[in-house]
């Protein structure tokens, strides 16, 4: 293999890589903040179907991308508002409130996707691919980051932002302290209920735009099981990524170009059974998470609700 | 914050305050008055109802019954935030500190800021080192909770509440868990804010700290007012009767006794810490049948190295520790265990205990795998519900039931159950690490009985501690340890406070 071969192969694996690591950032930096401020939120996978389910119909009914987009934050949030109540109003156990957000969102979006839709369907116009000008021009470095559509652009855009947000503002001081001593919170007049609200409700808009992506910006259709375990993933990355929005970002971009890489792999010919290969990404997670498992970065108060007259 | 114009607190009073907790009442009808300019000692025993009392102040807890009243006007505090805008500021019995942020991002967690988008943690930082001069508090503002002292992060809660604009001290505790050295400092700080025209309430055990800071105390037992006086009134009987309501008299031994055999002997130990400095520098112990030896010292040279060291937990680069006839240097946590050395840890509800564990379970944590507690794995329920039971009697260990969550518990009575396992267990040697901090007069009492009945037993006991009284009552033979070094041994009768003082500096006289 000559060497422009061998650029134009990886340019085209990064292509896919970045692409395809939009809706784990979008759902991973989102559970960042709820996990930073205490909740365990593993109802991503839910919230992303009923965000995926949601912008499709919209898209696909109306014709209207923004539509869609806007109406998976919604729902995204609602599901966010939901997970809240039930974790930190109704102090349940966050794991199994989380499973029941999964389901739910499962089950409301099979239903709803068989009631509304019913077969296969697909839109023609999703999210478009918008080349920066000047920028996209530049040989190879140009396809790889400057030719995709703008939430690929906001998913990356968003890493720095919530870096910023955690560790340069006020808020971001707030939510670290309410995930890691509640009660120290507390005691300084902090509403550490408020906070994980917020976080949660951020955590599951973004959630819902990464099922968003999903289903009008990378496959245009809906199916149920369109998210294939990507919540999951998501919850993994935050683990990953110990708890810091580039951490989260290293965490997508490893997955998705081992994604991608195994993808290449399986159409390239190389006689090598591909069920291996195709869980070589799972594998690389689990490898990279059991010995990344060192130091503390974990917020301390992670699932343990927060109950002022509670002795503990 | 600066900038609100807050008015002063001349004086604060609660009238009436009631406060009940499902199975107990914290809190029965108290009333007590704090003027400025005064410090105002409130005692009682573990589980009298300080803490509680103080929590509602700050609006953590929400009284059943009574009412607040600040320069005589009724006040609502119905959170943390509303007593800091009143001006009321706490140093909690466990520390409101996140670890894992700095001092000044811990002072800015309360603060408002100009711009909702920008933390400005160097005008926190620049403030908080004019107001630790301004006090004499020093403080760090960069470096992080998780790297200071006890005594540290203490300072760093008082200069957060001065910060936050507190003209009104409640501190509780806040001696517990300080060196003797460092109680001094705080004491006679406070008597420099006293000048300033601050009101301040200070919970404590220690009743000679109480005689020697405040003005007026009031003595709390089973959430209710017992006793009140000004302090030059009173003395350290008087109040240690009404906090126990009996009378209280701290076991003495009798040293006398011919020393008996040696059960173990520590010999030329050295011990390195993580960062390859030697803690311990070549020891030599011998602790015999029957006898007490005491290690005083200012902690932090060396002596939970030496704790650890004995049990396991630490092992010695070089030297040996014989037990009966072998070295358990090189064995195992649960070999030397099982050996027969019991432990009474110095961080009682971590590494004493399981905290989330309840009451019956850390009763049994070392030996529910042996016969009587289980057969051939199998947990003997009925066994361990009696066994619990008595032993929670006998011991006098005050809990709701046996099945309470152990953190939930008060110091003294998590210290007990340690007590009362580790005795019971009868082993030949026992580390007993600061066995009574934190635990109030009574339990005191206790636990030197409990320790001097199984030194008459003959228990080989190693008692470490700072609390020169306690060693001066309890040992046969006090060894002076300074930076990982034993510097001498000494007979009761030969020690005094004022010599084991100088030890302790490090100062090893001439005539030796
Ligand atoms: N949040 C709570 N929930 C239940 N019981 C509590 C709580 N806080 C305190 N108590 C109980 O109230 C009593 C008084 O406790 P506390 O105020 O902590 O005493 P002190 O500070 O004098 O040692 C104890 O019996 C304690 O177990
Ligand atoms: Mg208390």
């Amino acid at each position: 293999m000559d060497i422009i071969n061998l650029f134009e192969l990886i340019s085209r694996i990064l292509i896919i890589s970045i692409s395809v690591s939009a809706p784990y950032i979008f759902a991973g930096i989102g559970e960042m903040f709820s996990q930073k401020s205490g909740v365990l939120n593993l109802g991503v996978e839910g919230i992303m179907m009923v965000g995926a389910f949601s912008a499709f119909y919209f898209t696909w009914a109306y014709n209207n991308v923004l539509l869609g987009i806007a109406v998976s934050l919604i729902v995204g949030a609602v599901m966010g508002l939901l997970m809240g109540f039930v974790s930190i109003t109704l102090k349940a156990k966050q794991g199994i409130s989380g499973i029941g957000i999964y389901m739910l969102g499962w089950g409301t979006a099979g239903t709803l996707f068989r009631l509304f839709i019913g077969g296969v369907e697909s839109i023609d116009k999703g999210v478009e691919n918008i080349d920066l000008p000047v920028l996209g021009r530049i040989p190879y470095l140009g396809r790889i980051f400057f030719s995709h559509n703008i939430l690929v652009y906001a998913a990356f855009l968003l890493v720095p932002l919530s870096w910023y947000l955690l560790y340069k503002t006020p808020w971001g001081l707030k939510v670290r302290a309410v995930g890691s001593t509640p009660r120290a919170a507390d005691t300084m007049g902090i509403s550490v209920n408020k906070i994980r609200y917020q976080c949660v409700i951020i955590g599951s808009t973004l959630a819902g735009l990464a099922g968003a992506y999903l289903s009008i910006a990378q496959a245009n259709m809906f199916t149920s099981d369109l998210i294939a375990g990507r919540g999951f993933i998501a919850v993994a990355l935050v683990y990953f990524g110990r708890w810091k929005p580039f951490g989260v970002l290293k965490g997508a971009l490893l997955f998705s170009t081992a994604n991608a890489f195994q993808r290449w792999f399986q159409i390239s010919g190389i006689n090598f059974p591909y069920e291996v290969t195709v869980i070589l990404p799972y594998l690389l997670i689990i490898v990279v998470l059991a010995f990344s498992h060192k130091g503390f970065a974990e917020p301390t108060a992670l699932t343990v609700p927060y109950d002022r007259e509670f002795k503990g | 914050m600066w900038g609100i114009d807050m008015q002063k607190i001349k004086s604060m009073e609660m009238k009436g305050i009631t406060k009940r907790f499902p199975g107990v009442i914290a809190n029965k009808d108290i009333d007590l008055k704090v003027n400025s300019g005064e410090v105002f000692a409130l005692l009682g025993e573990n589980g009298a109802g300080k803490t509680t009392l103080m929590n509602i102040l700050y609006g953590l807890y929400s009284p059943d019954e009574g009412n607040i009243y600040i320069n005589d006007k009724k006040v609502i505090i119905d959170s943390p935030k509303k007593a800091l805008e009143l001006g009321i500021g706490m140093v909690h019995q466990h520390f409101m500190l996140v670890p894992s942020l700095t001092v000044s991002e811990n002072i800015a967690l309360g603060s408002d800021f100009e711009s909702k988008f920008r933390l400005d943690l160097k005008k926190i930082s620049k403030n908080i080192k004019k107001l630790s001069k301004d006090y004499s508090l020093e403080v760090e503002p960069e470096k992080k909770i998780s790297e200071l002292s006890v005594g540290e992060q203490q300072k760093v809660e008082i200069v957060k509440a001065l910060y936050h604009g507190a003209n009104f001290l409640v501190l509780d505790e806040p001696t517990a868990a300080l060196t003797p050295q460092e109680s001094s400092q705080l004491i006679s700080w406070l008597r420099t804010v006293i000048k300033e025209d601050m009101g301040v309430i200070f919970i404590s055990h220690k009743l000679n700290e109480v005689m020697s800071v405040s003005d007026r105390v009031q003595v709390l037992r089973n959430g209710k007012t017992y006793f009140s006086a000004k302090t030059k009134n009173t003395n350290i009987d008087e109040l240690a009767k009404n906090m126990a309501g009996r009378e209280i008299k701290l076991p003495k031994l009798e040293a006398e006794k011919t020393h008996g055999d040696i059960l173990m002997e520590l010999k030329h130990i050295w011990v390195k810490d993580r960062r390859g400095i030697d803690v311990l520098k070549d020891i030599n112990l011998k602790l015999r049948e029957g006898e007490i030896l005491g290690i005083a010292g200012v902690s932090g040279n060396g002596q939970k190295d030496l704790a650890e060291v004995i049990t396991g937990l630490k092992k010695a680069y070089k030297g040996e520790i014989i037990f009966g006839d072998q070295n358990i240097e090189k064995k195992s946590v649960q070999e030397i265990i099982d050996l027969g050395v019991g432990f009474i840890p110095e961080d009682r509800l971590h590494m004493g205990t399981i905290p989330r564990f309840t009451v019956k379970e850390n009763l049994i944590l070392k030996d529910y795998l042996k016969n009587p507690f289980s057969n051939n794995y199998i947990l003997d329920q009925n066994y361990i519900k009696n066994y619990c039971k008595t032993t929670v009697e006998e011991y006098d260990v005050r809990c709701p039931n046996i099945n309470t969550p152990t953190h939930a518990l008060s110091g003294g009575n998590i210290q007990k159950i340690i007590l009362s396992r580790e005795l019971k267990r009868e082993p030949d040697v026992l580390v007993a690490a600061y066995p009574i901090r934190g635990v109030d007069i009574a339990a005191v009492e206790y636990i030197h009985s409990k320790l001097l009945e199984a030194r008459e037993n003959g228990m080989a006991i190693l008692l470490i501690t700072e609390e020169l009284e306690e060693i001066m009552n309890l040992s046969d033979r006090i060894a002076v340890i300074y930076e990982g070094e034993i510097l001498r041994i000494l007979d009761n009768t030969a020690a005094s406070k004022s010599k084991l003082g100088t030890l302790m500096a490090g100062v090893v006289d001439e005539n030796k």
